[in-house]
């Protein structure tokens, strides 16, 4: 029998100096799925992703990605399993060209004699000018990324994911501070990233969300408020209490 | 070592070579203490520290002499009068180097450390072209020589006891002005966020200079303390800087009562430790412990969470 | 598209101007005694370029290099100093056959951790391999722990202390304040001659550029953009799937095999090693020679080195006051006004002009390799 959920996260729990971020957390994502969380400021939302993705200890619970736990995994081997993160603030190298933001993403060479012997050759260059492609930055490839927009931060941090070709791509909030014109862009180029993938997007914007959604997860203090799917969710009273109603 | 004491040997070399560690302990606290409020609280790493408390002990020097000169009917309370000027001049020239040199550099901790080392060369060459490359020492009043005897085979040296008392009252001021006075206040609100607490009203750049200026006098202090134990001479500061750095780190940097507790543990383990073997194998035994506990527990003694 | 190149060809021309000054500027223009001189100014370009990709590059300031400058040049010291101390030439000593401060110390017979340092092979292999496992040891606790920054400076000077006090404090077994002194034959050959002297200035050169070649080809490579990378955004490189500690240990042990080498090229070509070399002091000054070359610039390390030695030994000959003050002023100077160093001032400033001089067409950009280091 294959395994019905990719990822299942089951009695999550971290606790700084007593405060309870995240509390007793579980939820299921399967193979293909857009999860999106979403949950008032603080909510826990930021830190979940820390916990699967190894930047957070968690203090109990269990985090098994295709039947293997996180927890135990350090950071570097969870995304070696298949798991790609985007930090809520755009994080690319400024010092760096756009195509070496790319290359070093590239997933060869990870080792310290592998990136010593690493060669810059047509397949890597392929795949490069293809992502860049996608994430609209095939004219800026030579631009060092501090020249970059805002906006076009995040899509290099997104195509360094791509290149990776994660099994589970966790985005937290891939549209904050965007221009209308540039968060346009952005839902297409995520509906065409998640295809054939699983996805766990952070997001505020609920026109965005309704967008993307196969099903939405409400977290409010470390917990989850509702889950389902977007219509259920947003006519849970709950919902609306702490979260849509302002 | 110890096979050939006998127990009633050992505890009281173990007592007297305690009482013995106190000034060291009291050196250690207040120059720790200088440095862990300008580190802690503002990210600076200075290098010229040493420098700082060898101008404390110069001053108390230049006391010492004047009031054996003018007023020596006055000299049992010199000493008194010798950490006040040691805390206001030594604090005046951190004002001063916070205002020409540190506020620029606030971003790049490394490199505030290779700038205070410059300064703390420039100065030990100032020392050297005023007072002269010799040491100097203090002529230490009458009331403070000697020693209480407590059994009869320990005995407590006054000074050892005054120094302390003085260092952990000192602590205690520091302590009690960062938690209850405006400045502790300000100096923890820009610690936790720096934008918003000048966003609202607090003087920020008037907060760091006074900051710097009240570490480095006392360091000040820490000189004047200085003056009882070793003499004083343009370069002896730079061999207590990194004692007092691995104090402050060993303590958990930012927990006062951490860095009184290094203070205490390493000074005393290598003032007991002298008496066993020479003083220079008790000083890297001393470091290797203190730097193999920080391999192991980085974050020192006590230590606050803070979120990255 | 990128040149992922070796050597772009404006590299090309500063290496081969470096390497017409070593080989063949300086040895003409010097005497002999100014020409060792500089050889020894040039076995500190080691521990600079080593610097040059640890803390430039990497950001991970050690303030212990000093310690790895030690462990070579003693090695290659101990070495020397048994094929010194023959029992015939120490046939007066009580116990003939030994190290002659030993005997002063009353050691009887030779320590058993001296006695592989009989074999050349074995000598020139510790040269790197004690440097190296020391900085590993060192690496591995502090990397993996993710402690950096002003802490792991702080740790590395402490280690540059407690080096030199036992160094200090054991004089038996190393030859406490005054080191290890008196060498005289390498295998046979008089290392104090001033034909030997030369010779080793050559091959002291020689391992400099495979040395600054090695540094090349790693700032070149992958590894070296990822150093940048963890520089600037470590969290990112960790979770793009990077251990990056074992990146930072590597660098750091890079560093401190240069260092070793620099070390054992310093005891051959002046004759000695001592502690003075080791400690906190001159540890940081080996931080201020990368600091005034460009603290990116693998060949401004180089320059730093030469140039801050020659102005120490002209100004301390002749105004030993001013030198403290001097370098002090250096220090605050190239950290507030000059960040990037010689290497920054030259692509900034100097290689515009001559370009506009030279092609009258329009200056090219600053190369990054002047970008600031924040
Ligand atoms: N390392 C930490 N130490 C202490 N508290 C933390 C830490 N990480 C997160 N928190 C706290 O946990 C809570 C949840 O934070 P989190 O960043 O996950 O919220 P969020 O849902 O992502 O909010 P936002 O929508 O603003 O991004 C907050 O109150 C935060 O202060
Ligand atoms: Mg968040």
């Amino acid at each position: 029998m294959t395994e019905r959920f990719i990822l299942k996260v089951e009695d999550l729990t971290v606790s700084f100096d007593g405060f309870k971020a995240v509390d007793h957390l579980s939820f299921y994502v399967e193979p293909n799925e857009c999860r999106v969380i979403i949950g008032p400021n603080g909510a826990g939302k930021t830190t979940v992703l820390d916990l699967i993705c190894g930047r957070t200890k968690a203090t109990e619970g269990s985090v098994q990605f295709k039947n293997k736990e996180l927890l135990a995994m350090r950071e570097d081997q969870i995304v070696h399993a298949g798991v790609g993160r985007k930090f809520q603030t755009p994080s690319v190298y400024e010092d760096l060209t756009v195509f070496e933001n790319l290359e070093l993403s590239y997933p060869k060479g990870h080792g310290v004699f592998g990136a010593l012997a690493f060669k810059r050759d047509a397949a890597v260059r392929a795949r490069i000018a293809d992502i860049a492609e996608t994430i609209f930055l095939d004219d800026q490839l030579d631009e060092k990324a501090a020249f970059l927009s805002h906006g076009q931060k995040q899509w290099l941090e997104i195509g360094m994911l791509l290149i990776q070709d994660p099994e589970l791509l966790m985005l937290d909030e891939p549209v904050a501070g965007m221009s209308v014109a540039e968060r346009k862009k952005t839902a297409e180029l995520l509906n065409r990233i998640i295809q054939d993938r699983s996805v766990i997007v952070i997001e505020h914007d609920m026109g965005f969300v309704a967008d993307i959604a196969t099903r939405v997860t409400v977290l409010h203090q470390g917990k989850t408020l509702s889950e389902g799917t977007m219509e259920r969710v947003q006519n849970d009273p709950k919902v609306v209490e702490v979260y849509l109603g302002h | 070592m110890f096979a050939d004491y006998s127990m009633s040997e050992l505890g009281a070399i173990f007592a007297m070579q305690g009482f013995a560690g106190l000034i060291l302990f009291s050196v250690f606290v207040l120059m720790a203490l200088g440095l862990a409020i300008i580190f802690g609280q503002m990210g600076v790493i200075n290098m010229a520290h040493g420098e700082f408390m060898i101008l404390g002990a110069y001053v108390t020097y230049l006391t010492s002499n004047l009031f054996a000169d003018h007023l020596p009917f006055l000299f049992g309370t010199y000493f008194f009068v010798a950490m006040i000027f040691a805390f206001l001049i030594s604090g005046a020239l951190g004002l001063l180097v916070e205002w020409s040199l540190i506020r620029h550099l606030y971003k790049r901790p490394l490199d505030t450390l290779l700038a205070t080392w410059g300064l703390s060369l420039i100065l030990q060459q100032t020392y050297r072209s005023i007072f002269g490359a010799r040491e100097v020492g203090v002529s230490i009043p009458d009331w403070m020589m000697g020693s209480l005897p407590l059994t009869d085979l320990i005995e407590v040296p006054i000074n050892g006891i005054f120094v302390m008392v003085l260092a952990v009252s000192i602590s205690l001021a520091v302590y009690v002005m960062m938690f209850r006075s405006r400045w502790g206040k300000q100096v923890r609100a820009i610690n936790q966020n720096r934008v918003m607490a000048g966003a609202v009203g607090i003087n920020t750049e008037w907060t760091d200079r006074l900051t710097f200026g009240i570490g480095c006098g006392v360091a000040g202090v820490a000189g004047s303390a200085f003056t009882m134990i070793g003499s004083t001479g343009p370069t002896a500061g730079q061999l207590y800087i990194v004692d007092t750095f691995l104090v402050v780190v060993f303590g958990g940097a930012g927990s006062l009562l951490g860095t009184i507790a290094s203070a205490f543990s390493i000074s005393q383990a290598q003032s007991i430790m002298e008496f066993f073997l020479s003083g220079s194998m008790a000083k890297v035994l001393t470091l290797l412990v203190v730097v193999g506990i920080l391999m192991i527990r980085p974050q020192g003694l006590f230590s606050l969470k803070l979120r990255k | 598209m990128q040149s992922s190149a070796f050597m772009t060809r404006k590299e090309l021309i500063g290496f081969l101007i470096l390497a017409a000054l070593i080989f063949i500027v300086f040895p003409v223009a010097l005497d002999n005694f100014r020409l060792n001189l500089f050889g020894k100014y040039l076995t500190y370009a080691f521990v600079a370029v080593g610097l040059a990709l640890c803390w430039g590059a990497g950001g991970i300031l050690s303030l212990g290099q000093g310690v790895f400058f030690g462990l070579g040049g003693y090695c290659m010291a101990m070495f020397l100093k048994l094929e010194a101390s023959t029992p015939e030439n120490t046939a007066i000593q009580s116990t003939p056959g030994i190290p002659d401060f030993m005997d002063w110390n009353q050691l009887k017979e030779l320590p058993w951790w001296w006695e592989p340092f009989y074999s050349l092979p074995i000598a020139l292999a510790a040269v790197v391999a004690v440097p190296v496992i020391f900085a590993f040891i060192i690496g591995v606790a502090m990397f993996t722990r993710r402690v950096g920054g002003v802490y792991f400076a702080i740790i590395t000077q402490a280690f540059a202390a407690i080096m030199t006090i036992l160094i200090i404090g054991q004089q038996g077994y190393t030859g406490g304040v005054n080191g290890i002194t008196d060498l005289r034959t390498l295998m046979g050959w008089d290392i104090r001659t001033d034909e030997a002297k030369t010779i080793l200035y050559f091959v002291n050169g020689a391992l400099l550029f495979v040395v600054l070649l090695v540094a090349q080809y790693v700032r070149k490579s992958k590894l070296g953009r990822l150093l940048i990378a963890m520089r600037d955004q470590e969290d990112r490189v960790r979770f793009s799937g990077y251990n990056v500690a074992n990146f930072k240990i590597f660098i750091f042990c890079l560093g401190a095999a240069f260092a070793g080498i620099g070390g054992a090229m310093f005891t051959l070509q002046v004759g000695f090693m001592s502690p003075t070399l080791v400690g906190i002091v001159p540890s940081i000054e080996m931080v201020i020679f990368c600091a005034v070359g460009g603290r990116l610039s693998i060949l401004g390390a180089v320059y730093g080195a030469l140039l801050v030695n020659w102005a120490k030994t002209s100004l301390s000959e002749s105004f030993p006051e001013l030198w403290l003050l001097g370098l002090g002023a250096l220090f605050i100077a190239v950290v507030m006004f000059f960040p990037n160093g010689l290497a920054g001032v030259w692509s900034e400033k100097i290689e515009p002009r001559l370009l506009a001089l030279f092609n009258q067409k329009k200056p090219s950009r600053p190369t990054p390799d002047g970008a600031p280091a924040e």
